[in-house]
């Protein structure tokens, strides 16, 4: 199977010569002449605008609708949420938050798309980075510096989300097993062993604690915070991965090849690119992203881990990353988006007395109105008429068909 | 209508299949410019044009997969809208696409009686009892069992034809059928077309051999640029002797370019004479011309594969290429070209045996290198899978271009891209290679076959090649381009390089190749000098090695 | 061991593993055409939510079943246009119907039982005189709910349909070639959506077995990955419903284990007798099973005339 076989090409600068000749770019000079390079940009632009705010418009009124059914103001709701999300200087603090881990997680789901690996275990990868560092944390601050702590917790879980990538990718690159099911299985596998470790080899076994948990660490030796805020270092590492990420995929020999890899997997192989390694340096680079992931947000924001908690980021960020078309910058913007949905969507829920899903809903509504708009867009590119009226004349010849 | 009457309506003078102004457009190219033809009952429409030409589309649209921009599709007399394949079936056109249209993993008769069937259960029987009436019209022989992706491509492609026959009361549409046949299997095609022919079928045939165009045609129509140039009617095809025509149709295909090719036609004409095969001893011809070969620099001893299910592996081949040497194999399609082609370019390790490679003035032994060193050593390879593994169809024809050469220098320094030398080098190739494409930066994959394999040529044989296996170079390539293929490795062989060239049209070894090895089920049978007698002496060794 | 363990072990296991039946066999039929349908588990949730209403509105099991199998057939439909009709991509669409079905069941879940949790009777079985009282083999041949034998039957349907008819041919040929399948004159897109939405039928049937005969009631995110779980028993299936029957078996009989080995006081962690099967099923892919068997063109969509 090959992911990104169907993936359109991605939002690359004039200059790029790894470009769809559909979308635009001097191939189809003579379809739009007269464009110069600066107007283009600016197309370029206002279409990615319109393609996330018309779908989030969209989404919000279905979600509207079902406010208004459930006898709420939708009015209120949203505004509560923005006023939550972004205006409130906590809420603001809240939503960048919990970017972090969503930025790391998505660094590597671009890796691996990219390279046409369908990394879906994320959530084990995550977790057993959190479980471990959880477990560790609190303990190792103790006998040494922060900072020594911090590089090595990071370590750990980075690696740990490697290694937990390791049978999936010799799998794949030797038996060519599909990876769906490989790291599937083993992100069940890793959930419960992350469980597992937090019950029995890292429990806080002083009384009074409910439901087990990790020791927690202190707030002093998490990691830093920025600027007098709330919002922790993790942050700029997510950034910093993402963008890493988005150079490494559009600029370097290795980027290169990792897209080849995904584009064609026979080409790769008769182009020499040594396929097994670069499947298996995906993978583990893929699950470093995933399991640092979960050690920024137990070293960041938690402290802990409860055997319970799985906030399950993984498959969020599998459509947003997609929609993103694997571009480092959308893939920013996007996870910001969905940070203010989760974190304003979260509030406003409560607020409302609805249960806390519903803000997965409007995260749904989003993401399906945005495939749906991508869609549209790149039949209008290729120049073809819409559906509405491709329909039209089918209807139209099937009567031509019946008078014969 | 239905298609038996379709086919019957001989006397009432419309034509079986009426094309008017047909127009599709493809994103930057206009692939069918109203086009006009008519195929007659009985009759066989060679549909000849240079690659990208448009054939392939106007088939496409006949068959009902391509829906046309603008045009009016006439099926006995009537209009049709023909807006899917299955309505194409139902009016009895039968189709052979240009690729493979077997579904691998399913047997034979299960692949024929694939949506043909209605009830609850497979009707296995009524198949079977088809399949033998078809069969036999044919003249094959074919075992309904076994599993369609396990037969040979000549055998499949048999296959198709009897598919398209199963529905195609009316017509049969073939698009290059003989690129992956023998010539005997052409010959048995031919005779297969006049069979089917006398019941009143009406024939599209494609190719891109002129010889087979006026052998079998009974009209000729010409495609450039996706428009009809030219047509050459019944009358004047049997009244007119083939020289004549061929030079009449490389002009028409052609036109005032044809003349850049006239320097090089009495290689063609000599080409298409040997091909005929009861002319004895023509292989001679061209072929012959003396080598300057110098000393070996590539060496098979003892290289063996294991058998799989699917390949019959090798079994310990030995083989000498000297420097400058041009070393033709030949044989029927799957006997081991391609694990010899793979095993040579460092695609598929070897079981046993060794595999050297002379650098740097010695022998050093490359069996257990990968692809990438070979491929730094001078050890190039043209694969025959030209879409499906040589180029990654996705990515720009800039990009395919440097595809072996990723993180090379000047394109890449300190592993960062440098965009502007990939795209000067890209626009020098494509003018040097006369590659027909939008631009450097259009997808690789919506170009034609013929300019796919132009830019493949291009990047294999760039930068210091020493030794370079060509494996099918001119398979559905036109005229024009597989003589340029061919003269580029005629001349990068007088610059010293050496070629291995699998082909199976045995005319083009004798035309390239010193000596040619022919191979059997893995084995080579035997290595034979070109000269006269070479093409009997190579037939009789693959009719030899058949009956082992 | 027991009588009654032995019955409760059996009974569980069977219990567990219909559920991941029913939607693996969904999976599987739409994988054969193929189509990825990574919303499967979306499709059982929303099967478990409709069926419950159902149920509940009607008082009847059998009307409830329908309700769910509807209701996992509607949710199928968003990926029939999307991804069928329209070739979006899969595995988004997918997960973006996961993610919908979670929020919209919670919030009609919450609007209308917050406070009530209303609980249905237990699914009607079998009763048949001699037979349902021989021991162990009488409760569990012939004393499960209705549905098992349904499923039981509906696994075995589905292998003959996948061999022996013209729709089963259909379905394998598009999942390993859909441009062969449309040259001969099948129609790719109606295959592909029949398939995917007798994945979602029996996926809501599947869901709905967990709401009106596993618990009795609907809660919130109760399928609990069991969607997943189905699809990876599908993709490990070889195309073959009779091996994903087994594989279902294998792991229901592990989840019975759990719970049977804890009512008997022996405490052995969930978490390791649930990862058990999948240890294995790894263990035994990397020393035999040295490849899988997925349709090439699954999880691709088909345009037809592409280059
Ligand atoms: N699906 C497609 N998308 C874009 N361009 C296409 C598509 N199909 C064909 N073309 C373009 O249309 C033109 C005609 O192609 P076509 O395949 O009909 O040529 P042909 O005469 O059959 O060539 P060949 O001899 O190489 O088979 C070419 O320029 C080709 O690149
Ligand atoms: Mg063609």
């Amino acid at each position: 199977m090959k992911p990104t076989d169907t993936v359109p090409p991605e939002m690359t600068d004039e200059h790029t010569v790894v470009s769809d000749g559909l979308a635009g770019g001097p191939s189809n000079a003579d379809d739009s002449p007269g464009i110069s390079l600066g107007s283009s940009r600016m197309e370029k632009i206002r279409r990615s605008m319109l393609l996330t705010i018309l779908p989030l418009v969209a989404a919000m009124v279905v979600g509207g609708l079902f406010l208004l059914a459930l006898g709420r103001d939708p009015l209120a709701f949203y505004a509560t949420m923005i006023h939550r999300a972004i205006i409130s200087p906590s809420g603001l603090q809240e939503t960048l938050i919990r970017m972090a881990p969503l930025l790391l997680i998505s660094a590597g789901l671009i890796v691996a798309f990219s390279a046409g690996i369908w990394n879906l275990g994320g959530d084990g990868q995550f977790m057993l980075g959190a479980a471990l560092v959880g477990g560790l944390a609190a303990s190792s601050a103790e006998v040494m510096p922060r900072g020594l702590m911090l590089v090595l917790m990071l370590l750990i879980a980075g690696t740990l989300g490697a290694v937990w990538t390791i049978i999936p990718a010799l799998m794949k690159a030797r038996y060519g097993i599909n990876e769906i099911i490989t790291t599937l299985m083993m992100s069940f596998i890793g959930v419960n062993l992350a469980s597992l470790l937090v019950k029995v080899m890292f429990l806080d076994d002083r009384p009074g604690i409910q439901t087990p948990r990790t020791p927690v660490l202190d707030v002093a030796d998490r990691l830093p915070t920025l600027f007098g805020t709330r919002v922790h270092s993790g942050v700029i590492i997510g950034v910093i991965a993402v963008i890493g990420v988005h150079i490494m995929m559009t600029r370097t020999s290795l980027g290169l090849r990792l897209k080849i890899l995904g584009a064609n997997v026979k080409a790769a192989h008769h182009a020499g690119l040594g396929v097994s390694k670069l499947t298996v340096a995906t993978f583990l680079l893929s699950g470093m992203f995933m399991g640092l992931a979960g050690g920024v947000e137990v070293l960041g924001v938690q402290g802990f881990v409860r055997a319970d908690w799985n906030p399950s980021f993984g498959l969020v960020a599998v459509p947003l990353v997609f929609l993103a078309r694997m571009n480092g910058w959308v893939t920013i913007a996007f996870v910001f988006l969905l940070s203010v949905l989760s974190i304003g969507g979260e509030l406003a829920t409560r607020d409302a007395g609805l249960p806390n899903q519903f803000g997965l809903l409007i995260v749904a509504l989003v993401l399906l109105f945005m495939t749906v708009a991508e869609y549209f867009e790149s039949r209008r590119l290729r120049g073809e008429r819409t559906v509405w009226a491709t329909m039209a004349d089918r209807i139209l010849s099937k009567g031509d068909a019946a008078g014969e | 209508m239905d298609a038996e009457a379709i086919r019957s309506e001989r006397d009432s003078g419309t034509p079986l299949i009426e094309l008017i102004g047909i127009t599709k457009r493809f994103p930057g190219v206009l692939a069918n410019d109203d086009i006009t033809l008519t195929v007659e009952r009985g009759e066989v429409h060679c549909l000849l044009g240079e690659n990208g030409a448009g054939k392939s589309t106007l088939i496409s649209i006949l068959s009902g997969m391509t829906v046309p921009d603008a045009g009016i599709i006439r099926i006995g007399g009537t209009e049709t809208s023909m807006n899917s394949p299955r309505h194409a079936l139902d009016l009895g056109i039968g189709t052979v696409y240009q690729h493979a249209t077997l579904v691998p993993t399913l047997t034979v008769l299960e692949n024929l009686i694939l949506g043909n069937t209605t009830g609850v259960r497979l009707n296995e029987a009524e198949g079977l009892r088809r399949l033998d009436e078809l069969a036999s019209i044919l003249g094959a022989d074919v075992d309904p069992h076994a599993v369609a992706g396990n037969l040979a491509l000549d055998e499949q492609q048999v296959i198709e034809i009897i598919k398209a026959l199963w529905k195609g009361k009316a017509a049969l549409i073939l698009d290059e059928p003989t690129s992956m046949l023998t010539p005997a299997g052409v010959g048995e095609l031919a005779s297969m077309l006049q069979r089917l022919k006398g019941t009143g079928l009406g024939i599209v045939f494609i190719t891109h051999m002129l010889h087979e165009a006026i052998e079998m045609g009974d009209r000729v129509t010409v495609l450039r640029q996706g428009r009809v140039v030219g047509t050459i009617a019944p009358a004047e095809l049997r009244s007119t002797d083939s020289e004549r025509l061929r030079d009449r149709i490389v002009e028409i295909m052609f036109g005032e370019e044809a003349n850049e090719l006239s320097d090089v036609a009495e290689l063609h004409v000599e080409a298409f004479e040997s091909i005929s095969q009861d002319e004895p001893d023509s292989g001679g011809g061209p072929g012959g011309q003396v080598q300057s070969v110098g000393e070996p620099i590539l060496k098979l001893e003892r290289v063996s594969l294991e058998p799989s299910q699917s390949s019959h592996g090798l079994h310990e081949v030995d083989l000498t290429i000297a420097e400058g040497e041009i070393l033709g194999v030949a044989g029927v399609g799957g006997n081991g070209q391609k694990e010899l082609a793979e095993v040579l370019a460092g695609q598929r390790p070897i079981d046993s045996g060794s595999i050297s490679l002379r650098y740097n003035g010695a022998f050093i032994q490359i069996g257990r290198l990968g692809v990438h060193s070979r491929h730094e050593m001078g050890l190039r390879y043209l694969s025959d899978d030209r879409r499906g593994e040589a180029v990654v169809g996705t990515m720009s024809v800039a990009i395919n271009l440097v595809l072996k050469r990723i993180g090379k220098p000047p394109f890449w320094k300190r592993q960062i891209i440098q965009h502007a030398e990939v795209w000067q080098h890209a626009e020098a190739t494509i003018k040097e290679f006369d590659i027909r494409t939008p631009g450097p930066d259009t997808n690789i994959g919506k170009l034609s076959g013929g300019n796919i394999q132009k830019a493949i040529l291009a990047r294999e044989t760039a930068s210091d090649p020493r030794i370079v296996v060509y494996n099918k170079p001119t398979h559905g390539l036109d005229i024009r381009t597989s003589l340029a293929v061919r003269e580029r490795i005629r001349q990068m062989a007088a610059d010293g390089v050496s070629a291995v060239v699998i082909s199976n049209h045995l005319e083009e070894l004798l035309d390239l190749c010193g000596r040619i090895a022919v191979v059997s089920k893995g084995r080579i049978v035997g290595i034979v000098e070109n000269g006269p007698n070479a093409e009997r002496r190579i037939g009789d060794l693959m009719v030899g090695a058949f009956a082992l | 061991m027991s009588e009654a363990l032995i019955t409760a072990l059996l009974v569980g296991a069977i219990a567990a593993a219909v559920p991941l039946m029913l939607a693996g066999l969904g999976e599987l039929i739409s994988e054969r055409a193929g189509v990825l349908n990574v919303g499967l588990e979306g499709m059982m949730l929303m099967g478990a939510y409709g069926g419950f209403v159902v149920a509940l509105a009607t008082g009847s099991t059998w009307m409830g079943f329908i309700g769910g199998a509807v209701a996992g057939g509607l949710v199928s439909l968003v990926m029939v246009v999307l991804c069928v009709r329209w070739g979006l991509d899969q595995i988004v669409v997918g997960i973006g119907i996961l993610l919908g079905v979670e929020g919209l069941t919670s919030l009609l879940h919450a609007a209308q039982f917050a406070n009530t949790y209303p609980r249905l009777g237990k699914a009607a079985a079998p009763s048949i005189p001699w037979l349902s009282d021989i021991p162990v083999v009488g409760r569990v041949v012939f004393g499960e709910p209705y549905m098992v034998y349904v499923t039981l039957i509906a696994v075995f349907v589905a292998g003959w349909v996948l061999r022996k008819t013209p729709w089963g041919l259909a379905i394998r040929a598009t999942g390993e070639s859909p441009e062969a399948v449309d040259a001969a004159g099948v129609n790719v897109v109606l295959v592909r959506s029949l398939a995917t939405l007798s994945a979602g039928v029996l996926a809501g049937l599947g869901g709905a077995y967990l709401s009106l005969v596993s618990s009795g009631n609907f809660i919130p995110l109760m399928t609990g990955g069991r969607g997943f779980m189905a699809l990876v028993l599908a993709m490990l299936a070889r195309g073959r419903p009779i091996w994903l029957a087994l594989g279902a078996l294998l792991f229901g009989f592990a989840t019975a284990l759990t719970t049977a080995l804890q009512i008997f006081g022996i405490d052995i962690r969930p978490e390791i007798v649930n990862s058990l099967p999948f240890v294995v099923v790894l263990v035994v892919l990397t020393l035999f099973g040295r490849d899988d068997y997925l349709p090439s063109s699954l999880a691709l969509p088909y345009v037809r005339g592409e280059r």
